[in-house]
């Protein structure tokens, strides 16, 4: 039986081919403004992003510490609304050629209707899913709905998920493994938590999904360190968000000032990752 | 202004909706409403703390030590008290409705929100949690936290909108005096929906240490049947007191919601008595039409908020909405799921009051009874002008008497003024 790829699995595939790690840098849609969202989309496709891990803004992130709450609450005064995301997501066709997973919390999702919300999404060319408080539990139907439109939902697995249920959620992800380096929200931290080695060698012989660790990657030494853990994947937010941030401010949000402070940063982390 | 709303489903449920195992089900649902939209990190700590609730229950030593200190300590039961001036004032010529008030007013630290902290601190021993998080609006929770943390010696952090902190300045100072630590949040609207998001994302990162003594019945599942379960005690003391008192059951149950822990918890124990009416009552702030308020139920749409699907004030995007009310603890966009589900099969009705007909029962109500109820408890009195009229002479109505209002004298002062001689 021939599986037909998915654009997730078939970039993992191909990288894995290559022997290296993919690089996935998370931003916030419509922060400062879309028009910048949209031109660093095509700066890290650019400057070497293999995957685009794409955040729709929402008023009560939970998992979320204060770096990426404050990026969603700039994208919201921005008047920034899924629609409009996935309006400025479907001009890039053609051009932005790399897997976008979009981020999103259940309500907005919910609202919108979990079918309508994936036909549209698909139909503006994301690849994937990520809802961080939409557990394996609360999953199931939404797994089914997104795959039948061709989007695979990823599955999140935290330093606290017992064995038995890392195995469950495993299996039950597609595209790729969102394994969570920290008991924590997102955020940069100082140091990654030695027991992520453990987490990574623990996961991955549960199955063929690939593994990509997020949550407190600062930069390339980071990267580099999960890479070399045996991560398929590193997904950097928090810390891209910020030096788009300070970006924006400094070039009054400028859209081509923030795309290239992001493309920069990413080059850094494609280099470490490469090392 | 005040609304009644019919139900959502026009489908009559079957007496299997009402049983305990239908609330929640199995899967921690409320018909379509509950379930656990939380972070992966915490769900091991949420089966951790279903597992130790139904096993603390089971134990005769945990129900023991939890119903000792419900009676020396908290001062349990609480009184059914006659209103008779109240009952004369809303008189006919024909009678009227003879009004009872279940005093959780006279708790240990003046609100019903005790019944749950003390429950869920004990259960916090049993798992060897040390660390005690909460959030708060109208500050009894974290009152209410603080004190069960200092009587058992575990750290206590309380989360707090900095809006709310400023109305509630008396709550913050007794919190502190506690030994907690009140923790400002400043983000988004700095009210109760902000605060409860900080305790999640805390708990997040301190699972492991921590547990959260969340202080309404919303949340994820287990949270509101544990606060629930926690509070069933007024509901339990009520039927038994009403019996003694006129020998059958009330025919209509009236308390304030927020969250709308005080109200399950009185309502809990009668659910399965169809005979007895529900009424739950949620602050309408400067009145529904303003879109300044906080009626979640009478006029929210349904929605995932704080790890459950309610019913929820959200904009065309599902973003959640500011609520608005002069009441800190009934600030909240979303409601306790059973609460949305009890309205969906039509058992339980729900009413909005505003702002100014809240301060004019909590004034009423202080000059007739020589009782100042919290603000959040006189949006249930002020129910009884529209409620009242309605109803046949000798029905028996149990007002839950949720909190005293001596938390809220400067905001009630700020808006009634000086009251003169």
């Amino acid at each position: 039986m021939t599986a037909v790829l998915t654009p997730i699995q078939q970039r993992f595939s191909d990288l894995a081919g290559q022997g290296r790690c993919a690089l996935m840098p998370f931003l916030m849609a419509g922060d400062p403004h879309l028009a910048a969202t949209r031109a660093t989309l095509l700066a890290l496709q650019h400057q070497g992003a293999d995957l685009v891990e794409l955040g729709i803004p929402y008023s009560d992130p939970l998992a979320d510490g204060p770096v990426i709450q404050a990026a969603a609450s700039r994208a919201l005064a921005a008047a920034t609304t899924p629609a409009r995301v996935l309006e400025m997501l479907a001009s890039l066709k053609g051009e932005l050629t790399i897997p976008v997973v979009l981020f999103t919390y259940s309500n907005p999702l919910l609202n919108r209707g979990m079918e309508r919300f994936c036909e549209e999404a698909a139909a503006a060319g994301a690849a994937g899913l990520v809802v961080p408080d939409l557990p394996l539990e609360e999953a199931e139907r939404l797994s089914a709905i997104a795959a039948d439109r061709g989007l695979d939902l990823v599955l999140l697995v935290a330093p606290t998920t017992p064995a038995e249920r890392m195995a469950r959620i495993h299996r039950a992800s597609r595209g790729f493994t969102y394994l969570v380096s920290v008991t924590g929200v997102t955020g940069v931290r100082t140091s990654l938590e030695s027991r992520v080695e453990a987490l990574v060698g623990q996961l991955k012989p549960l199955g063929p999904t690939p593994v990509a660790v997020g949550f407190g990657i600062a930069g390339a030494d980071q990267a580099r360190q999960v890479r070399e853990w045996g991560a398929d994947g590193a997904i950097v937010g928090s810390a891209l968000v910020k030096v788009m941030a300070s970006a924006a401010e400094q070039h009054a949000g400028a859209a081509e000032a923030v795309a290239e402070a992001a493309g920069r940063f990413c080059a850094e982390l494609r280099a470490g990752l490469d090392r | 202004m005040t609304s009644t709303v019919p139900p959502l489903s026009s489908t009559p449920a079957g007496p299997d909706a009402l049983q305990p195992q239908a609330r929640p089900n199995a899967a921690g649902r409320f018909g379509r409403f509950g379930g656990q939209y939380v972070p992966e990190t915490l769900m091991p700590a949420l089966a951790e703390l279903e597992a130790a609730a139904a096993e603390a229950w089971a134990d005769p030593a945990f129900t023991g030590r939890l119903n000792h200190l419900l009676r020396t300590y908290v001062g349990r039961p609480s009184p059914l008290y006659e209103a008779e001036r109240l009952t004369e004032h809303y008189r006919r010529p024909e009678g009227g409705p003879r009004l009872w008030l279940k005093r959780e007013d006279l708790n240990h630290t003046g609100a019903h929100k005790i019944n749950n902290a003390l429950g869920q601190a004990l259960l916090a021993l049993r798992m060897g949690k040390k660390r005690i998080i909460a959030e708060t609006g109208a500050g009894q929770h974290g009152v209410a936290t603080a004190t069960v943390c200092a009587r058992f010696g575990l750290e206590c952090v309380i989360y707090m909108g900095a809006e709310d902190m400023r109305r509630q300045a008396l709550n913050v100072f007794r919190m502190r005096l506690l030994g907690a630590t009140v923790q400002p949040v400043t983000a988004g609207t700095a009210t109760l929906k902000d605060a409860t998001s900080e305790a999640i994302r805390d708990w997040v990162t301190n699972v492991e240490s921590t547990h959260y003594i969340l202080g309404s019945v919303a949340g994820p599942h287990p949270y509101p049947m544990l606060v629930r379960d926690f509070h069933a005690c007024i509901g339990e003391e009520a039927k038994a007191q009403c019996a003694e008192a006129f020998g059958r059951l009330p025919d209509v149950l009236v308390a304030c919601v927020g969250g709308g822990s005080n109200a399950m918890g009185l309502f809990h124990p009668f659910v399965e008595d169809t005979a007895v009416r529900l009424i739950g009552v949620e602050a309408a702030g400067e009145g529904v039409a303003s879109g300044r308020h906080a009626a979640t139920i009478t006029q929210g749409r349904v929605g995932v908020l704080h790890g459950a699907m309610s019913l929820l004030l959200q904009d065309a995007e599902g973003q959640v909405q500011e609520a608005h009310s002069i009441s800190a603890g009934l600030d909240y966009p979303g409601v306790g799921p059973e609460h949305s589900y009890l309205r969906e099969i039509g058992r339980a009705e729900y009413l909005a009051v505003s702002d100014d007909e809240a301060l004019q029962a909590l004034r009423l109500v202080s000059e007739l009874e020589g009782i100042i109820p919290a603000l959040e408890t006189a949006h249930a009195f002020a129910a009884l002008d529209q409620l009242c009229p309605t109803l046949p002479p000798g029905t028996e109505v149990v007002l839950n008497l949720s909190g005293r209002g001596d938390k809220d004298v400067n905001t009630v002062a700020e808006r009634l003024g000086g009251l003169g001689g």
